[in-house]
């Protein structure tokens, strides 16, 4: 039967396609971070066998983690993603230019694009374990540098906390600046070269290009990885717990704030797990908000460019 | 200005500090590598250039250990892995499409939604997960590693865009003309077009999984059910000096040389998803 209709409405197909992603969403993330908030306000916990609670005690578990040493694990974190994240952008910064300039002529790019990305595809935690053991006291790091000479006896790298912290924030460096110098070059031959060629026939120099043309371009992308890289870090979790058994050592300096979650999970601390939680979800609720501003802005500035149509 | 055409000092140093980076990257993979051929004995008495011959002995011993199923741990791992690939991609795919082709009421409202989610963290539910999947009976199983993949914001963030960019609807206004269902121009005409952006997305998701350690952490108990980053952290126990450390670094090679062989193969094809996936153009 043919009807002279000429459209149909194929609209309700839309939630048949989406259905899916959101049923799922709903059940293994929404639920669970109601549940997550709903319990943060209960003294509930397990000791042994023996389950306590839930007691409604309001606020009783923000507050004890806010006298408990939630602040030295907030430092913590945020001290091994800084001296990570610094030279991970600054490398980047210049590898991404370097990339970049053809009057450089750099040789054999493929290779080393290929050879920089690949510690962002390692197993964190096989990673960690291979740092423990290579950088352990009697381990081949040690007896190559005496080998060599270089020192005599050898370095207990886990026993200090810079020690620690530099290998965290090392293996951090490691597994992420390839990343990035591959997104802000994409950014970089995002530039008109009709700029950069005008800029040559002014006589500008190398650096005059890099701070005056490419670095106020990429802006908005340099912003993107700041923001993307705080909320690795505020995830950082793997190479610590690996690297230093989950104690977090020496004296907790390298306790991450999923590590203190973490423990608090193993242990069946419904209540504290819960409040740790809902601390974490605001400052990645505000994080998130932002990455999500820069996204529309992006989208908006497009739609303007490639509007009319 | 003509000096400038050419710098040669500057290429130099830009050279030399790329071969400092490239060793910084190679070396410890290298040192893995050699080790992982190296007898228990020959490990002890110090660091060594060049490979042993205790590669095959090694991995019997690794493949063979009652204690540490690490059989089990790479098909565990597989399975995961390569479901979570299939589902994450599907599904994305699938929402992405909705949001594309149809304009429906909750559009806006839903795709707003997904992009507020976009980089939050799976950490902050994760009480509220284990909770839930106890009550469903799915603790210490491999589905609740596999099953919350189908809802993958940022995978979906790389379909749409892929969509927007290669996908005209007059493809689908023709399919519709010649009668095909909605749901076989999905499968028929609209996967087949998504398939780089599908092959990359497969390639990252399966490789994110095959490294996840929290959420299996907390999910598996038993040790033949547990994946392999779960076994490798198992070697950090206190007994760790006992150990025979040929296993230990076959078994940390098992867990890392596969990834990067697959990587080499793909490398050219990988690189450039970073940039698909990342802040576009």
């Amino acid at each position: 039967m043919n009807t002279k209709k000429k459209r149909i409405d194929y609209s309700k197909w839309g939630y048949f396609f989406i259905a899916p992603f959101f049923i799922c969403f709903f059940i293994f993330s929404l639920i669970p971070l109601v549940d997550t908030i709903r319990y943060s306000f209960f003294e509930y916990y397990a000791t042994g066998l023996k389950e306590i609670g839930p007691n409604f005690v309001g606020l009783a578990n923000y507050r004890e983690l806010l006298e408990s040493d939630l602040g030295k694990y907030s430092w913590n974190t945020f001290v091994m993603w800084i001296i990570g994240f610094i030279p991970q952008i600054v490398i980047a910064l210049i590898l991404a230019s370097w990339f970049t300039d053809h009057r450089l002529k750099i040789h054999a790019q493929g290779f080393f694009k290929v050879v920089i990305y690949l510690p962002n595809l390692i197993m964190a935690s096989a990673f960690a374990m291979l740092f423990f053991t290579l950088f352990s006291e009697v381990g081949p790091i040690n007896s190559m540098l005496m080998q060599f000479g270089i020192i005599h006896e050898p370095i207990k790298f886990l026993a200090s906390v810079a020690g620690s912290r530099l290998l965290v924030a090392a293996m951090n460096f490691l597994m992420w600046f390839g990343n990035t110098t591959i997104m802000l070059m994409a950014a970089i031959m995002g530039i008109s070269p009709d700029i950069f060629e005008a800029a040559e026939l002014d006589g500008c120099t190398h650096r005059q290009r890099f701070f005056y043309i490419t670095l106020p371009l990429i802006r908005p992308i340099l912003a993107y990885s700041l923001i993307t890289s705080l909320i690795g870090g505020l995830q950082m979790f793997d190479v610590p717990q690996i690297l230093t058994g989950g104690k977090g050592i020496p004296d907790r300096t390298t306790m991450t704030l999923i590590m203190f979650l973490n423990q608090h999970l193993k242990a069946k601390n419904y209540g504290m797990a819960g409040a740790l939680s809902v601390y974490l979800f605001i400052v990645s609720a505000i994080l998130c908000a932002i990455v999500y501003k820069m996204m529309s802005d992006e989208d908006g500035n497009k739609k303007k460019k490639t509007g009319g149509k | 200005m003509m000096e400038e055409k050419k710098s040669p000092a500057r290429s130099a140093l830009a050279h030399v500090v790329l071969i400092i980076l490239t060793f910084f990257c190679l070396f410890f993979f290298y040192l893995l590598v050699v080790n992982a051929t190296r007898s228990h004995v020959d490990l002890q008495k110090g660091f060594s250039i060049l490979p042993g011959d205790a590669f095959v002995k090694n991995l019997n011993s690794v493949l063979s250990d009652g204690t540490l199923p690490v059989v089990n741990g790479i098909i565990n791992s597989l399975v995961v892995s390569s479901l979570c690939a299939a589902i994450c991609t599907y599904f994305s795919a699938l929402t992405a499409y909705g949001l594309y082709a149809y304009d429906f009421k909750l559009k806006k409202v839903a795709f707003t939604f997904i992009m507020a989610i976009l980089v939050m963290p799976t950490q902050v539910t994760a009480m509220g997960f284990l909770r839930l999947i106890t009550g469903m009976g799915m603790y210490d199983t491999l589905l609740p590693l596999i099953i919350p993949s189908m809802a993958s914001p940022a995978v979906f963030y790389f379909m749409h865009s892929y969509l927007r960019s290669s996908l005209p609807m007059s493809l689908v206004e023709a399919a519709r003309i010649d009668g095909s269902g909605e749901f076989r121009t999905f499968n028929h005409i609209v996967l087949p077009i998504m398939k780089p952006a599908i092959a990359v997305q497969a390639i990252f998701t399966f490789v994110g999984s095959w490294n996840n350690y929290f959420v299996p952490a907390l999910v598996l108990q038993t040790k033949s059910k547990m994946t392999l980053p779960i076994l490798i952290a198992t070697l950090r126990g206190s007994d760790y000096m006992n150990f025979d450390m040929g296993k230990v670094y076959m078994l940390i090679a098992i867990a890392i040389v596969p990834i990067i062989i697959v990587y080499l193969i793909l490398s050219r094809f990988i690189i450039e998803g970073v940039t698909l996936g990342g802040v576009k153009e």
